[in-house]
């Protein structure tokens, strides 16, 4: 027995003792994950000791260094485990922008202490992470952003405001892009700070979106001071390390439609029902067929693009075609399962429709390729970075 | 899955792109289209293909093949895709191959396989009936008729039929037309009594013919598989059929994407490259990503058929309806975006289009495969 198959067979008889009965159910959507954090309450027992073993692991972040919390998996034995747990239909122990984004840019750019200190309980879902990106007068042209970081000899002093922060009110500490330097060109006076969200002077106000939650904060810091240790990186070089951590929220982003969800034709089955085997509406089922060919065509580009990259290292720009195809694609999903689900998708309060699921993910995955990037940012990203366009 | 490339493979791809770059560019199509060619194809070029081994990349090593299997059928296929390379590469040496490796006597591989892997023997199937791709709803008759059978009927769409030393003909032995039971396959000679040929001048200008049976009389031993069951080799030729034509249809869809690119980089109006406008930078964009999951989807069709997966007619079901839609938006893309030159004869992309519109409506377009899925799925 090869080594791999040895370790197949070790870890899928440890996902079979330790993985609870109600870990292998589907996911109602984005919010049925595990988030971790000092305040976090589990929505059950199963959720917790599912986190609490897989992290035990390390393989809550498998493929990061055992040192930082991680499992120190090889690629491949990953990809062992990603395939077992797939197998047992496995929920994602835990949930998070600090094992997505802030973890693999610490892992690149963070100094010895700063890894010792912020990965493992990221590993450990102890502390939840929030993303301070975007600001009112900066969305697409996100390296605009103007909350203020001054140099007050033993800390820096942050003042301004962020939007759209995933989140912030849930979130124990933030990773922020302030400015450091008001003189330089845009991209060049750009500093990567983390604080912690209890500090004095941050206050997080929730936004009320279209599907009537509110995921998303705007977040106001007033003379928040941060210790100057907690800047990652060189002072001024933030944007290297902004880009490098919105490669990796585009492929988490892009990502969302793959895994645990129900095939699109089953759940409209189950909403219109056969007749003589075929969905009862002809139209809709070859819509239907047509996304889902599309969705496991999409699936294999994932695999592909993440077996042809070394590593650890990041897609780049292909990252962008992720981003971009797989939130079209999951708009496309929720428009196809309204079709389907007729007047009584339309429903948006009551036990009967789950106070509107349906209609407020539908209305949730209007954000997906606004976020992160819009699909507009991403298709200029692939014209110049990949297909070479002049003036791109 | 193995969806990325191992060195061999690598190889392959960089030798077949350079030979066919070099000996077989979109310029060789046009010169046997504008001389009329009566073969439809460059023979010397063929016997190079056969040289190299590509006739007998899936036939095993005991019959005179190199057996590279269909990842390399599809590598190959691919770079002849990219340069419109006409040849009988898919009618003799994937279908013919598939039908007599899957199907045939052992006296059927050691006469002909060795024959097909050294381009001696050009082999094609005669498979569809109708306008429309539909194996099961094959109706030509093969009734018994002393130690064999005798066909008649009719045959279109035969890929290299006017110039086939050999044909393989699907016919019904019994059942009803759309059923999948009841239809046999023959190996019959074109030169037997009853055969009429008619070649067909096709929009791409690649071969195909129209085959008139007429009472043609064939022994017991022309039976390929085994009669009335004939859908389960007829299965397997298909599916390398769609496979493969998917690997070329993804050569012709990206290289009609990369001609595009390559032109709006350059042409200039408004003082400026037309490539610099956001209009067509997001559609090239689009198109982009919609190459690379062709591409994702051929590598798992190509990766099924060579492991023999259990879920193999979904994946090349998919696989045909995803390259054939991506390929011809390519095209038509390609076209719009070269403007007024991509209406002439002296471009190339409306060579690529032409080819496109026929590639992806062998062995079932879109419509019909996600019809297929959606059966196999059950819903």
């Amino acid at each position: 027995m090869s080594d791999l198959d040895q370790f197949r067979a070790e870890t899928r008889a440890w996902l079979e003792a330790n993985c609870p009965d109600e870990m292998r159910q589907p996911m109602n959507g984005f919010d049925d994950a595990c988030w971790g954090g000092r305040n976090y309450v589990f929505a059950s027992d199963a959720q917790k000791i599912w986190m609490e073993r897989m992290a035990e692991k390390g393989w809550t972040v498998p493929l990061w260094p055992k040192e930082y919390g991680g499992g120190g998996l090889s690629k491949a034995e990953g990809k062992v485990l990603a395939q077992e747990m797939r197998r047992i239909k496995a929920r994602s122990p835990l949930s998070s922008f600090g094992i997505w984004m802030l973890g693999p840019a610490l892992l690149k750019f963070g100094n010895e202490a700063q890894k010792k200190e912020h990965l493992p309980k990221i590993a450990r879902g102890e502390i939840r992470w929030c993303q301070g990106y975007s600001e009112p007068g900066a969305g697409s042209d996100l390296a605009s952003l103007a909350t203020k970081c001054e140099d007050k000899g033993d800390h820096y002093l942050v003042n301004g405001q962020k939007v759209w922060t995933s989140y912030a009110d849930k979130a124990d500490w933030i990773f922020c892009l302030v400015r450091t330097d008001q003189n330089a060109k845009k991209h060049e006076g750009i500093s990567f700070i983390l604080f912690d969200m209890e500090s004095s002077g941050v206050e997080a106000k929730p936004i009320k979106l279209i599907s009537g939650r509110s995921p998303f904060c705007e977040t106001f810091f007033e003379d928040v001071k941060v210790p100057k240790d907690n800047l990652v990186g060189e002072l001024n070089k933030g944007w290297t390390i902004a880009k490098y951590l919105l490669t990796h929220e585009r492929e988490m982003i892009g990502g969302q439609s793959e895994g645990v969800a129900r095939p699109m034709s089953e759940v409209a089955a189950g909403f219109l029902g056969l007749e003589n085997g075929k969905l009862a509406d002809s139209m809709l089922r070859a819509k239907i067929a047509e996304a889902e060919i599309d969705e496991w065509a999409y699936n294999n580009t994932i695999a592909r693009k993440l077996g042809e990259a070394k590593a650890g290292a990041s897609l780049g720009a292909d990252s962008s075609m992720l981003k971009y195809y797989g939130t079209e694609l999951n708009k496309r999903r929720y428009e196809l399962l309204m079709d389907a689900a007729g007047h009584d998708g339309l429903e948006w309060e009551g036990d009967r429709s789950q106070d509107g699921e349906l209609s407020r993910m539908w209305l949730r995955t209007k954000g997906n390729s606004i976020e992160g990037g819009t699909s507009e940012i991403q298709l200029n990203i692939i014209s110049k970075h990949i297909l070479q366009l002049p003036g791109a | 899955m193995a969806l990325i490339l191992n060195e061999d493979e690598q190889m392959l791809r960089e030798s077949a792109d350079g030979f066919f770059a070099d000996k077989a560019p979109v310029k060789a199509l046009r010169t046997l289209r504008d001389e009329r060619d009566e073969t439809g194809f460059d023979k010397s070029l063929w016997k190079e293909m056969c040289d190299m081994g590509f006739a007998g990349v899936l036939v095993e090593e005991d019959h005179g093949g190199v057996d590279m299997g269909f990842m390399a059928a599809g590598l190959i296929a691919e770079q002849m895709g990219r340069n419109l390379t006409a040849s009988p590469f898919l009618s003799s040496a994937v279908l013919a191959a598939t039908a007599l490796r899957h199907g045939g006597s052992a006296e059927h591989k050691s006469n002909w396989l060795p024959k097909i892997a050294s381009g001696e023997t050009i082999m094609a199937l005669a498979l569809e009936e109708g306008r429309k791709h539909n194996p099961k709803a094959t109706n030509m008759a093969a009734e018994r008729s002393g130690n064999g059978f005798k066909l008649s009927g009719h045959k279109c769409m035969v890929l290299d039929g006017h110039v086939a030393d050999q044909l393989i003909v699907a016919a019904r032995t019994s059942g009803e037309a759309g059923e999948p039971d009841g239809l046999t396959l023959f190996l019959v000679d074109p030169k037997s009594s009853g055969v009429e040929t008619e070649r067909t001048i096709m929009v791409d200008s690649r071969n195909a013919a129209r085959i008139d049976f007429d009472d043609v009389e064939v022994d017991a031993d022309a039976v390929i598989g085994e009669v009335d069951n004939g859908i389960a080799v007829l299965n397997k030729i298909v599916n390398a059929g769609r496979a493969v034509m998917s690997a070329e249809l993804l050569g012709t869809g990206g290289e009609a994407f990369k001609i595009t690119t390559d032109y709006i980089r350059e042409r200039k109006q408004f003082g400026t490259e037309i490539g610099s406008f956001q209009a067509l930078q997001h559609r090239s964009s689009h198109l982009y990503s919609e190459v690379e999951n062709a591409r994702s989807a051929v590598l798992a069709a190509l990766t099924a058929l060579d492991n023999d997966a259990p879920d193999t007619d979904l994946i090349v079901a998919m696989t045909k309806a995803k390259v054939g839609t991506v390929a011809k938006l390519a095209g038509l893309e390609g076209v719009q975006m070269h403007g007024g030159v991509g209406m002439t004869d002296e471009y190339d992309i409306g060579l690529y289009l032409k080819r496109i519109r026929v590639a992806q409506e062998l062995f079932g377009d879109a419509h019909y495969h996600m019809d297929a899925i959606a059966e196999m799925k059950g819903y």
